[in-house]
């Protein structure tokens, strides 16, 4: 039984809070992660947001996440309050490096809660998400319509009794009448929108750019209104990519929902799995050991570096040059020649497990990094030659798209979209993860937050991560490359013909799945384009209970419209370009 | 003194021959463009249908030939098709003009050469137009806008540029202006001119970096979007038939056309002609490899605020040195 609040001498904000609201039956629940959560009734949900917002001194000015969890079938509860959903709201505060939890106990079959799209801008598209998949009502909400999919979808997919798998749906069938009706959804409406077709005397054009235009980086669509060219409007529609990937993660086990995670952020490869299998590792209570924290980062950095990459060529290339994205191609293959050989695989290796890495480190891997590092920082001396220093492209990119600190917080902005503004918050510095804190690195941050910025931002990061791998080359530590820990999947087997202990754990864990025990983590990185979390709910079973991603790049989209206002349609590729997404880390 | 030909050929042969040539070499320059682009771009480009891959040429056009020949259901049908085909006969009469030697020239004498060209490619504008227009399409219609913006103003800096060279001469004929450069190519005088008129040509052929009515990052394709097969093939070997064009220009006009020591061979002439011209189409193709795109509105003031004046400033300033010298 967790006391409520005003039973035990709570510190930290929790006490605050109690302060602040004496007497209220706020209940605070432990987590794996040491989170402060507490559970706030609903009606005093807006009264405490804003407080937390406004007057806590500091305040938790970001609103990190904001999802929900389908309680129904939940069995360990131990003392929660009694709910059938609850939604969960993720406050981070930069100046009191922490977090806060706030919980919502919702009941009945169509709950609803306020919103609080009024408080926080980036609100608006959370709680449209939790709408949609959890069929869960915001009150007050502007634009409350489904976000993830398609409008005429019938139920909320992420319920416990929505099916998971095609073979328990009616089987799928697309005649004539049913794609008119969905070509019909998937028509603008501008005044659903808030755009004007016709001014006081002229005529605006509504054009629908994506969902597949070359420079969308995927399926994603914004509906603008123009001006000419300049834009007066923009309402981004997303959802074209949505895989269901939080779905997934309620249906594999522990281990095998593994592979998923390298696929959200498609180009982070194997620093996907890091926050997952962090979130999953501080439940069972894995200590990771140091070669494979080790190795973990260094491989991260080697996909922080061809995510880069990526992002510089076709950068360069939206804003018009033709030709540096191809070097930047082949410099990114020589990274992933790297990767293949320590991994196997390229883009997606999946190659992190529970309590370590797959592998120890192939014979002669140092001799390959090495050339990689000797290798690749003259090439960035030449691309800055070729694309930054080029006056055309200063031109397109300088002062366009600007937003300071203060607007990336409000937004959710995260990773080096904020430090473009000169914001020095980086999550590997402010609080270090798997070995974090041994590497000498430096923050890069821009001035003015502008597209250039974003761009000159993720160059240097590129250096700082090289960096970072001929630290780890340097130091690399002896010793195992995963925990010897019965729930390390597949455990070390080295005695497995003499000891019967590791001859189960593997026959357990790879029949049944590792066993999780019950309990709530949220586990963070700093990857590749912001900050990825990973908030994991297990109910003591081998499958996840629910499984919730939060990705930069969601944020990020959602501010496009605030940045693009009264710009033209080439600086919106531009922007969009220089904000760094992937429709799978978008979507998921 | 150029060398004459050995032999006499009819105007006719000459005519057919010069306009095979020029679109043969159009279609030639697909390949060309793309081979070089690939050895810059550290990559291969096609090389693998016949020697060099210069089969890929005869590959494409079977390809673009066998495609469905589509046109929109909301498009204006009649305009639609006509407009393709505008662009290849304008820029095709515009080389009429090109004094490729003093004798392989269809109209290279023609007192009136290089007002023709000014003509011609500026109609070329309604290929594009109309081609935009009739579509019917949100994304043709602003590549539509920028492509009659763009050849419009840069008509009036290209014809200024040329202004100079004409001056300079005293004749319209290109056959004259070439003679003219006997002692000094144009391009050391006229160097401004030069200049403003290869950005122009450059901005007239709609050619990376100034290729904004298509800019396929903004507006997917521009003014073709709603353009397959051959109709879009039109377009497309249009814009290359008007880079040999300007790279002929260029050389007429600014590099002495067909001069060079000839150490005696009749054919030397043709051989400079070709090479001059060759290494245009090749910077051409290096720019495309290089530089960025502007934006459409900084490029259009870059037009306006600095061509325009720096033009005029050559045509008075050339104006006033030859009254000067002619008084």
């Amino acid at each position: 039984m967790s006391p409520a609040l005003k039973e035990r001498r709570a510190d930290g904000i929790l006490g605050e809070l109690h302060t602040r609201f004496p007497g209220e039956s706020f209940v605070e629940q432990k987590t794996a992660d040491g989170i402060p959560t507490v559970w706030v009734p609903a009606g005093k949900l807006l009264a405490v947001m804003k407080y937390l917002k406004l007057d806590a001194k500091p305040g938790y000015r970001m609103l990190y996440d904001l999802t929900a969890v389908d309680e129904r079938l939940r069995q360990n509860r131990n003392g929660l309050p009694k709910a059938d959903f609850s939604v969960v709201y993720h406050l981070m505060s930069f100046e009191r490096n922490s977090d806060i939890r706030v919980k919502v106990a919702l009941e009945g079959e169509s709950p609803s809660v306020p919103s609080l799209s009024g408080l926080w801008l980036n609100a608006n598209w959370y709680e449209r998400e939790a709408w949609d998949l959890f069929g869960i009502k915001f009150d007050g909400h502007p634009h409350l319509v489904r976000i993830m999919m398609p409008r005429t979808w019938q139920g909320h997919p992420l319920r416990k009794d929505h099916p998971a798998r095609a073979t328990e749906m009616e089987r799928f069938t697309m005649d004539e009448a049913k794609m008119y009706r969905e070509q019909e959804a998937l028509r603008i409406k501008p005044e659903e929108w808030g755009m004007q077709v016709q001014g006081e005397d002229n005529d605006f054009m509504v054009l629908n750019l994506g969902p597949n235009h070359p420079s969308v980086h995927g399926v994603f669509r914004v509906m603008l209104q123009l001006d000419g060219e300049e834009i007066v409007q923009a309402a981004p529609d997303i959802g074209y990519h949505h895989r269901g990937a939080e779905k997934m993660g309620e249906r594999q086990s522990w281990h095998t929902y593994i592979p998923y995670t390298d696929r959200i952020d498609y180009l982070g490869g194997v620093m996907n799995n890091l926050p997952y299998l962090m979130a999953v590792e501080k439940m069972a209570g894995i200590q990771v050991p140091p070669r494979a924290q080790t190795i973990r980062v260094m491989l991260s950095e080697f996909f922080r570096i061809t995510s880069h990459l990526l992002f510089y060529g076709t950068f360069v290339q939206d804003v018009g040059s033709m030709s540096p994205v191809f070097y930047m191609f082949v410099d990114r293959q020589k990274a992933y020649d790297v990767i293949e050989a320590i991994t196997g695989f390229r883009m997606h290796p999946a190659w992190f497990r529970i309590g370590g890495v797959a592998a120890d480190l192939p014979k002669g891997w140092d001799r390959l990094v090495r050339e990689f590092l000797d290798f690749m920082p003259k090439r960035l001396l030449d691309y800055e030659k070729m694309a930054l220093r080029n006056t055309i492209l200063k031109k397109r990119c300088i002062g366009i798209g600007r937003y300071n600190a203060e607007e990336a917080i409000e937004w959710g902005v995260t990773g080096p979209n904020l430090r473009a503004t000169g914001y020095e918050w980086d999550y590997r510095k402010a609080r270090p993860y798997s070995g974090y804190e041994n590497f000498e690195f430096d923050i890069p941050t821009g001035k003015n937050g502008d597209v250039y910025d974003r761009c000159l931002v993720r160059v240097e990061e590129i250096r700082q991560s090289l960096r970072i791998i001929e630290q780890c080359l340097n130091n690399m530590p002896e010793g195992d490359y995963k925990a010897r820990h019965p729930l390390t999947t597949p455990p070390i087997k080295d005695n497995t013909m003499q000891d019967i202990e590791t001859l189960i754990h593997h026959f357990l864990n790879v029949s049944w799945g590792p066993v999780i025990p019950a309990g709530e983590c949220s586990m963070t990185v700093e990857a590749t384009k912001g900050l990825n979390s990973y908030y994991l709910t297990s109910d003591g079973g081998t499958m996840s209970y629910r499984t919730r991603i939060r990705t930069p790049s969601f944020a990020h989209l959602q501010q496009i419209p605030y940045i693009s206002r009264g710009l033209m349609v080439p600086d919106l590729i531009a922007i969009i370009a220089s904000i760094d997404f992937v429709m799978a880390d978008v979507d998921r | 003194m150029t060398p004459a030909l050995p032999f006499v050929l009819p105007q006719w042969l000459i005519t057919v021959a010069i306009l095979l040539a020029v679109v043969g070499l159009a279609a030639v320059l697909i390949w060309v463009e793309r081979r070089a682009l690939g050895i810059w771009q550290d990559r291969w480009g096609p090389n693998r249908v016949w020697f060099l891959g210069i089969g890929q040429v005869a590959a494409d056009m079977i390809k673009i030939f066998m495609k469905d020949d589509w046109v929109p259901p909301f498009a204006d049908r009649a305009v639609f098709v006509i407009a393709p085909s505008i662009v290849m006969i304008t820029i095709l009469l515009a080389v009429a003009v090109v004094p490729f030697t003093p004798e392989l020239t269809i109209a290279g004498d023609w007192n009136i050469g290089v007002l023709f060209f000014l003509g011609m490619t500026s109609l070329a504008v309604y290929s594009v137009m109309l081609g935009g227009w009739s579509s019917n399409s949100k994304y043709a219609m602003l590549g539509t806008l920028r492509a009659s913006a763009q050849s419009i103003s840069y008509e009036v800096f290209m014809g200024l540029a040329l202004l100079g060279v004409v001056i300079q001469t005293g004749s319209f004929s290109l056959k004259d202006i070439v003679l003219a450069q006997q002692d000094l190519w144009f391009v050391v005088p006229q160097a401004l001119g030069f200049l403003i008129f290869m950005i122009a040509g450059l901005a007239e052929t709609h050619r990376l970096p100034l290729d904004l009515p298509e800019a396929e990052h903004e507006l997917t394709a521009g003014f073709h979007t709603e353009y397959s097969g051959m109709k879009f093939g039109m377009f497309f070997v249009g814009e290359y038939v008007a880079v040999v064009l300007v790279s002929a220009m260029l050389t007429t006009l600014f590099f002495g056309g067909w001069l060079g020591p000839t150490f005696g061979f009749w054919f030397m002439p043709i051989v400079w002609f070709a090479a001059k011209t060759g290494a245009f189409i090749l910077f051409f193709v290096l720019l495309r490899a290089a530089i960025p795109r502007p934006r459409f509105d900084q490029f259009m003031g870059f037009g306006w605020k600095v061509l325009l004046p720096l033009s005029l400033l050559n045509v008075v300033v050339t104006g006033a040195i030859v009254v000067g010298k002619g008084s």
